[in-house]
């Protein structure tokens, strides 16, 4: 294996985008779980494929596109959610299928044969790009300086925002930062897990560790550790059982998390609660 | 005598429908107002407004004299206790340092040890400084909702503005949230509470405040029986001390 690892490019940087999606993943997916984001997710990461078509027919690095659509769907979304938080769901849903729409519309503008979308569609950890590996190195850099350095600040916002309003905190700033944060983290994991597959990504590690920790930063931390887990062990089995790597991660991640919380229950149940 | 809250031609519409229709009132510094009125009448509203927390449209509100930015440090808030997320991981002591973020952002911000000795003694002064490491998933309602009293006071507000601050609580907690507002007032602290808890209202607090959309009668705690038929639409039993509440007793229509 050790073998394997030294001698192909691409394994390397497989294992380093496991590594930079997993942090990005543990981070960002405990805030999207605790704010109730993850449908937004969603829709911000099927807003990309529109990004992703546009990129192709403009034959740029698709990356770059999907990263300009999911900024205006975070930021979309999210002023619409501010204003009017019952029609918030009716925009996600608008913005996740009008992305898709138009990723096919921009390929369909393409002379010749289509690209083949399925990389970013379902993703394919195993042709990460040196350029990708460098854009998702310095995005998940932003994700978690910015996340540090306002880490007391996030805390309370994301606890309780009203609270964090009155008492003066600038919650307007951290709201819309949080939603470039996102668009950022899905960018980041378009490659590892696909468009289709990346909320599994983005909320099973969190979900899984939600149930063994009560802390903030210690939940980030398993989370972490559960998604580095997840797809490495993922990657292994894409490779010994010839699999897609973006399905064997993301199934594994769903079987974890469906483990973890059998052996609660099962666990919570001994103990009478 | 210096107003705490001055508020004019306050107004909140939702969609099409008014909550809230030019409230005009003016609290003076030291009162304890308790504000009642019915479900839906707009009382949560009307503080959030007064917080700007939510859109409205108004002529002034001022507090101290002043506007709400400039006087922000001097006013503290309890939300109720159901619109607050209790199964976020946090413990309760974090959840009282919070207040002590000052600045609007605060970069690589560390607790001081002073930070730490504040919070404490808010939670002590509410009765849970036992409960300082536990994470908030595990606190009783009562202990929670005296946790969002602790956190509310660990700025050393000169105006406390609660929301059903004695709502689903256990009777211990009770008392002890009416004494901790008492000795607050005493001490000059400016509350307003908004309450269905008539008893406590009738009770506790210094004067009174009605309302229904628009506000009603702004006065002494002694509430006659016209201004309740006025506010709640039809006739309905005053309420005495000690007596539970009774709603709609021979209600006719």
């Amino acid at each position: 294996m050790l073998n394997i690892i030294l001698n192909y490019h691409f394994i390397q940087n497989a294992i380093i985008a496991s590594i930079l999606s997993s942090i990005v993943c543990g981070i960002i997916g405990t805030i999207i779980i605790e704010k109730k984001l993850i449908l937004m997710g969603g829709g911000i990461a099927h807003t990309a494929y529109g990004g992703v078509g546009l990129s192709y027919l403009l034959n740029i690095n698709p990356l770059i596109g999907a990263m300009g659509f999911s900024l205006i769907a975070a930021l979309g979304i999210g002023k619409v959610r501010k204003t009017n938080i019952k029609h918030s769901d009716v925009i996600i849903a608008l913005f996740w299928s009008l992305g898709m729409a138009l990723g096919i519309l921009f390929i369909s503008f393409m002379d010749g044969y289509p690209p083949d979308m399925n990389s970013y569609l379902f993703g394919n950890i195993l042709s990460v790009s040196n350029f990708d590996l460098i854009a998702m190195g310095v995005l998940t850099f932003i994700v978690l300086a910015i996340l540090s350095i306002f880490f007391e600040d996030w805390k309370i916002y994301l606890f309780d925002e009203e609270m964090a309003k009155v008492n003066g905190l600038n919650t307007t700033f951290l709201e819309y930062t949080l939603l470039i944060l996102i668009a950022l983290s899905v960018v980041i994991l378009i490659r590892v897990s696909g468009i289709i597959m990346l909320i599994a990504l983005l909320c099973a590690p969190s979900a899984t560790a939600a149930l063994v920790s009560e802390k903030l930063n210690s939940r980030m931390g398993i989370s972490i550790l559960i998604g580095l887990f997840n797809s490495l062990f993922g990657l292994l089995l894409s490779y010994t059982l010839d699999i897609a790597s973006g399905a064997s991660i993301v199934i594994l991640s769903v079987i974890v998390y469906a483990l973890v919380y059998l052996f609660k229950k099962k666990t919570s149940i001994k103990n009478g609660k | 005598m210096d107003y705490a809250l001055e508020v004019e031609n306050l107004s909140v519409k939702y969609d099409n429908n008014y909550a809230l229709k030019n409230i005009t009132m003016s609290i003076k510094e030291g009162d304890y107002l308790g504000i009642i009125g019915p479900n839906g009448g707009g009382k949560t509203t009307l503080l959030k407004a007064i917080l700007n927390l939510i859109d409205h449209n108004c002529t002034k509100i001022n507090f101290f004299g002043k506007n709400f930015s400039e006087t922000q440090q001097l006013i503290s808030y309890v939300p109720q206790i159901s619109k607050v997320d209790r199964t976020y991981p946090i413990s309760v002591i974090e959840v009282v340092l919070g207040s002590k973020l000052k600045k609007s952002l605060n970069p690589f911000y560390r607790y001081t040890k002073q930070d730490r000795e504040n919070a404490l003694e808010s939670l002590n002064m509410v009765g849970i400084k036992h409960l300082a490491s536990r994470q908030i998933q595990k606190l009783s309602g009562g202990e929670f909702q005296r946790l969002l009293i602790a956190r509310a006071i660990a700025v050393s507000p000169k105006l406390l503005l609660l929301d059903e601050p004695t709502a689903n609580v256990d009777p211990a907690s009770r008392n002890i949230i009416y004494d901790l507002l008492d000795k607050l007032n005493n001490e000059g602290v400016t509350i307003i509470m908004v309450s269905h808890d008539t008893m406590a209202i009738s009770s506790k607090v210094k004067n009174i405040a009605c309302i229904s959309e628009d506000l009603i009668y702004h006065g002494g705690p002694q509430l006659s029986q016209n201004v309740i038929d006025k506010m709640y639409g039809c006739p309905i039993d005053l309420l005495a001390h000690g007596v539970p509440h009774r709603v709609l007793p021979q209600h006719k229509h």
